[in-house]
């Protein structure tokens, strides 16, 4: 659908006010209900929230799209029939990319001048965010999610806020797990820019072709496909941040097509004679080094400069004195919290293996290793026993300060989604044996190394639990 | 060759989502497409994992729902089960496609104005 076309407020002011714009400039997620509750309308927030496209969805009941868990018993439409009055409610939707999210849900009903509802209009709220700007206000030992007493870090907390202040393009890098994502959303959720949108692009998880038109949008019949307009993430971004995580992953022409729009900051949709001007900071990240890039002729020196304005390093987890022990008692205390075990901590002979351990795949292998202890732990200290087994054994060479180090295997731990208080521990080794399966790609022999079994261990583990077909 | 298809279900539609699913229709395709037999199955209550575990013991080739989370839809990728997700509409539509071969994830099967 043409925005333009959507439909008009009359009255307001002298001349119509088209009503697409002025919700899409609304940082809230905005549905616009039919009174059968069709979907009429999306604006670009809930478009970036959910990745559906307004045209793709149009007159598509809204439980279809909204795929929430509070559709079946709890619609706020439904419930309350005529009466509808904005009541906040909070559960789960299934975003495209079949990511489940905590949301706030809000419906109100739309009405004529004679009072009587004509449609309804449904508000989405990501709590994710709201939830980081929580930890934000109240962690006084780091900055949002990040957490550290280490000088580097300390460091990095003293300028994160200047430099959020700023408009600047900013690369962050850093080794796997070091919280190069977590930064960013905290860069932006701290800027200006916050009531905008944060446009996350993972440039090495699409094809070439795929991601210059998820990147920069495309016009209805660009190619074969492409039946309807398409505002492509920059577009989405308009106003707040985008970052373009794994940059280093960018194909050389689509680093081109990059720089161009760094420099004058208009997109050229596919197939579009008309550029778009966007106002939109970008922060990019990668693990890779960019610098031998250059040298080696796999990354544009130009863009490197126009990304590097400002330039933050995360350090690998063995370069922070001091942050392991402070790191363990944080994710013990939230894991304890949210499995509702009361863990008082570690045993000292647990507690020198981990602070000794070097931590390949830094903080989220840390984090990993102390949402598995607290999962499995019986008692009230996590012991040796209830550590990964793989912790005894001799590392492998690990990558240097920005090397590649994205081989490097994270450690077994199950989904802490999975964590209902009361789930038995059948429950929880079927749930961690399906979890590990998935992440070796069904290859029996690295699951079990990763949990640190023998094989014909899993295999009688997997009979038992019905897994063996 | 047969195919043994499953499509989730919320009344007469597909449902939103896999994890909420309590209802879901499961069939057995010749190789023409016909039906060779059918059932449909209330479920005592709505579990990704235990609707997985359905999904295996019937032996189904094919799933069809809308909503699924990444971690069930590899873990049924990797069990060879066929998944076509993002499907909207009513199910009997979706099993008229799937009969044709027609069936792709996020085909929106709703009856829409024209645009």
């Amino acid at each position: 659908m043409n925005p333009e076309s959507f439909g008009q407020i009359e009255g307001l002011f002298d001349a119509p006010l088209e009503v697409a714009p002025l919700l899409d400039q609304l940082p809230l997620g905005i549905m616009i209900l039919s009174l059968d509750q069709k979907i009429l309308f999306l604006n670009s927030a809930f478009e970036a929230l959910t990745g559906f496209d307004r045209d793709e969805v149009h007159h598509v009941p809204c439980c279809h799209v909204l795929r929430t868990d509070i559709c079946n018993d709890r619609c706020p439409i439904l419930n309350t029939g005529d009466s509808v009055k904005p009541a906040p409610q909070t559960g789960t939707i299934l975003i495209s990319s079949r990511e489940k999210i905590d949301v706030r849900l809000t419906a109100s009903a739309l009405r004529d001048r004679n009072g009587r509802i004509i449609g309804y209009m449904e508000t989405v709220e990501d709590l994710g965010t709201h939830h980081q700007i929580m930890d934000h206000q109240r962690d006084l030992q780091g900055f949002s999610q990040i957490v550290g007493r280490s000088p580097p870090m300390q460091k990095l907390f003293s300028l994160v806020p200047v430099v959020a202040q700023t408009d600047s393009s900013l690369l962050i890098t850093g080794e796997t797990g070091t919280g190069k994502d977590i930064l960013a959303e905290a860069i932006h959720e701290t800027s200006d820019r916050s009531d905008g949108p944060f446009i996350k692009v993972n440039c090495g998880a699409l094809p070439e072709t795929l991601l210059e038109s998820e990147l920069f949008g495309h016009k209805k019949g660009a190619f074969t496909g492409a039946e309807s307009d398409k505002m492509g993430r920059v577009r989405l971004a308009h106003n707040g941040t985008l970052y373009l995580t794994e940059i280093g992953d960018l194909s050389l022409p689509l680093q081109v097509k990059l720089l161009t729009f760094l420099d004058d900051k208009i997109v050229y949709p596919l197939g579009d004679a008309d550029g778009y001007h966007v106002d939109v900071r970008i922060i990019a990240a990668t693990h890779r080094d960019l610098m031998q890039m250059t040298r080696d002729n796999a990354f544009r020196q130009d863009l490197l400069f126009r990304l590097n304005v400002v330039r933050f390093h995360l350090p690998p987890l063995r370069e922070r004195d001091g942050d392991v022990r402070l790191l363990l008692d944080h994710f013990l205390k939230i894991f304890s919290v949210r499995f509702g075990k009361s863990l008082k901590g570690f045993t000292r002979t647990a507690q020198e293996l981990l602070l000794n351990y070097a931590y390949p795949g830094n903080v989220r292998e840390l984090r990993n290793i102390v949402e598995y202890s607290t999962s499995i732990c019986p008692v009230e200290m996590i012991g040796l026993e209830h550590l990964p087994a793989y912790l005894g054994e001799p590392l492998l060479d690990v990558g240097g300060e920005t090397g590649d180090v994205s081989h490097v295997e994270e450690p077994v731990s199950w989904s802490s989604k999975e964590a209902a208080p009361g789930m038995n521990w059948a429950a929880i080794e079927r749930q961690l044996i399906v979890d590990t399966l998935v992440k070796a790609k069904g290859h029996r022999s690295r699951a079990a190394e990763m949990l640190g079994w023998g094989r014909s261990t899993l295999w009688r583990k997997m009979k038992f639990h019905g897994l063996e077909s | 060759m047969t195919r043994k298809i499953m499509i989730v279900l919320r009344e007469n539609e597909v449902a939103p989502r896999f994890d909420l699913t309590a209802e879901v229709y499961i069939a057995v395709l010749d190789a023409d497409g016909a039906i060779e037999h059918d059932k449909t199955m209330v479920l005592a209550h709505s579990s990704a994992d235990d609707l997985c575990q359905l999904i295996l013991s019937e032996g189904v080739d094919m799933l069809v729902c809308n909503g699924i989370e990444q971690e069930f839809f590899e873990y049924l990728t990797w069990k060879k089960v066929h998944v076509l997700d993002s499907v909207m509409g009513p199910w009997e539509r979706a099993l008229e496609k799937v009969r044709n071969n027609e069936l792709q994830s996020g085909s929106i099967l709703f009856d829409r104005p024209e645009r």
